[in-house]
């Protein structure tokens, strides 16, 4: 799980693909999932997931995105066991389809996984907040998407530390039947839900002490510019959804 | 006996934390670790109760090596009482919260109610044993985190930073807690920044700095050593700054606190015939 928060949180590091516009690489999210959703043949999806290895070198995140798509391992291999299982189902025995059908839904998982995770290692909170108010939304939901981001990996080690805490205390989670163990995630969650709205409460004070609203129209200090890179990598991206889809319609 | 033998750790992030650690807690000892922020120290004694595995060398506890042992079998033994009370609390009532790690280690229920009851008397906190954990002040939440491991009586009790954000009377509230353990012949470790807390008590400490034991000792050798504690980003006691700083042979400085100072100095004024009282 923890590899899984570390694979999203922005990392900065010069490069590229960092240096681009949200916007451009949103393009370029959108590009894949659309492709990865509108797909079921592996071949395409193996294809496509190829594609991204040369954009995350030359992001230089290399180790992070291996990271993130290993954290997700557990929740690819429950995803490829219930598509076999449900094909087992109803075709009522183990057929070639329903294989394929199994890697494709993976295959479609560890993309959209990669791709989103490329996407947040690369684009720092207060980019992609300007994006978004570039897109007019408002600034509250802005603000407060970004912070949710930004709180993630500090969450994910609180949630560590309660572990930590709680298996001091002898809460073995790992035995028990199922009831018992939903029974054992109290200790954990009941800690993180109180510290959740604590630091809640503390960062909406600290926003109010430094006249969070107090003006209608906020301005700000950088500016999002679309670069001759952006421009170019979003054509790409285009062709690339193009071509795809004129070369082998789905 | 905690044997800590050429520990390096890794996190998963790649950061190496520990860097060839070697240390052996007797029982019965009372260890300090200090070192400046991020050198090691909760990384340390993570590994004494298995929370954290060694990538490279072997923590053994009473001669169980920790990568054969649950993290529940040797929570028994090595009891740690973590920074922020906050991350543990989960009950409706105080004596519910102390009762969690009997339970867990199950303790018959008579031996529960037994063993809480005295331990909240002990804490001060008798009179909460129905409260919320969540209206408790800050040193009351503080002693009900030590109290829910106390309360199991583990061979080994570390402390990570028991003092922070404590006022003197809490303090001195957990240095008793710490006495009456070691009276009981048991072990205390703990992890602290408080040099006051420390030249106090004067345990045996060990200077970490990133990742690495720098020096093991008595506390008069150790604090007193302005080299030793500037490589631990720490400042020397204020009355061993004052000995150095007097710069005379007759004034030694391994002086820790005013008593000590007073102990040399008394005898240097009365010769000089300037000592009343
Ligand atoms: N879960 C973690 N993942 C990665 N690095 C960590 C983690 N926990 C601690 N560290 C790093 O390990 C180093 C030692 O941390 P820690 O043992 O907590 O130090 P101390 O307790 O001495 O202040 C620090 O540089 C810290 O940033
Ligand atoms: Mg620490």
């Amino acid at each position: 799980m923890m590899r899984v928060f570390e694979g999203l949180r922005f990392r900065r590091i010069p490069s590229p693909v960092h240096e681009l516009d949200p916007r451009s690489k949103a393009v370029y999210v959108a590009v894949v999932s659309i492709l990865s959703i509108v797909y079921s043949d592996p071949l395409v999806l193996t294809v496509l997931l190829i594609i991204q290895i040369p954009l995350v070198y030359a992001a230089k995140v290399v180790r992070f995105w291996l990271n993130s798509l290993r954290g997700s391992t557990f929740l690819a291999v429950f995803i490829f066991a219930v598509n076999l299982l449900t094909s087992y189902l109803y075709m009522g025995g183990f057929t070639l389809e329903g294989l394929l059908t199994a890697t494709a839904m993976t295959l479609r998982f560890i993309l959209l996984m990669g791709v989103f995770s490329l996407f947040f290692l690369t684009t720092t909170p207060e980019d992609l907040s300007l994006a978004l108010e570039k897109l007019r939304i408002p600034y509250d939901i802005c603000f407060a998407f970004t912070a949710a981001m930004r709180f993630v990996p500090d969450i994910a080690l609180e949630a560590q530390s309660i572990m930590d805490a709680q298996k001091s205390r002898g809460l073995e989670l790992e035995r028990g039947g199922f009831i018992e163990r939903i029974r054992k995630t109290l200790p954990i969650l009941v800690p993180l839900f109180i510290r959740s709205f604590q630091r809640s409460l503390e960062l909406a004070e600290a926003m109010e002490s430094r006249a969070y609203g107090a003006i209608e129209k906020r301005t700000s200090l950088y500016e999002l510019k679309m670069s001759k890179n952006d421009y170019v990598f979003m054509i790409l991206s285009i062709i690339l959804l193009t071509a795809t889809l004129l070369i082998k319609p789905p | 006996m905690i044997e800590v033998k050429d520990v390096y750790y890794t996190y998963p992030n790649g950061f190496t934390a520990l860097r060839g650690v070697n240390l052996t807690i007797r029982k019965g000892e009372c260890v300090a670790i200090m070192g400046e922020n991020g050198a090691g120290k909760t990384t340390l004694v993570k590994h004494f109760n298995g929370l954290l595995k060694p990538t490279r060398g072997t923590v053994i506890v009473d001669g169980v090596e920790t990568k054969d042992a649950s993290v529940a079998q040797l929570s028994r033994k090595v009891g740690l009482v973590f920074q922020n009370p906050d991350h543990q609390f989960f009950s409706e009532t105080v004596e519910e919260e102390v009762a969690f790690a009997l339970r867990n280690f199950g303790f018959p229920e008579d031996e529960v109610e037994r063993r809480v009851e005295k331990v909240l008397k002990r804490m001060g906190l008798l009179g909460y044993r129905k409260s919320s954990p969540f209206s408790l002040s800050g040193g009351e939440k503080k002693r009900l985190a030590i109290a829910s491991i106390v309360v199991f009586e583990p061979e080994y009790l570390v402390l990570d930073e028991p003092t922070i954000g404590q006022d003197y009377i809490q303090k001195v509230e957990i240095r008793r807690v710490i006495d009456s353990y070691l009276e009981t012949g048991r072990t205390v470790v703990i992890v602290t920044h408080d040099l006051e807390f420390v030249v106090d008590l004067r345990p045996r400490v060990v200077l970490m700095s990133r990742g690495r034991i720098i020096a093991d000792g008595k506390a008069e050798e150790i604090l007193s050593d302005s080299k030793l504690m500037d490589d631990a980003s720490l400042l020397l006691p204020q009355m061993t700054e004052l000995a150095y700083k007097l710069g005379n042979p007759k004034i030694p400085r391994t002086i820790l606190d005013e008593n000590d100072m007073l102990e040399v100095v008394k005898p240097l004024l009365k010769h000089r015939g300037g000592w009343r009282s």
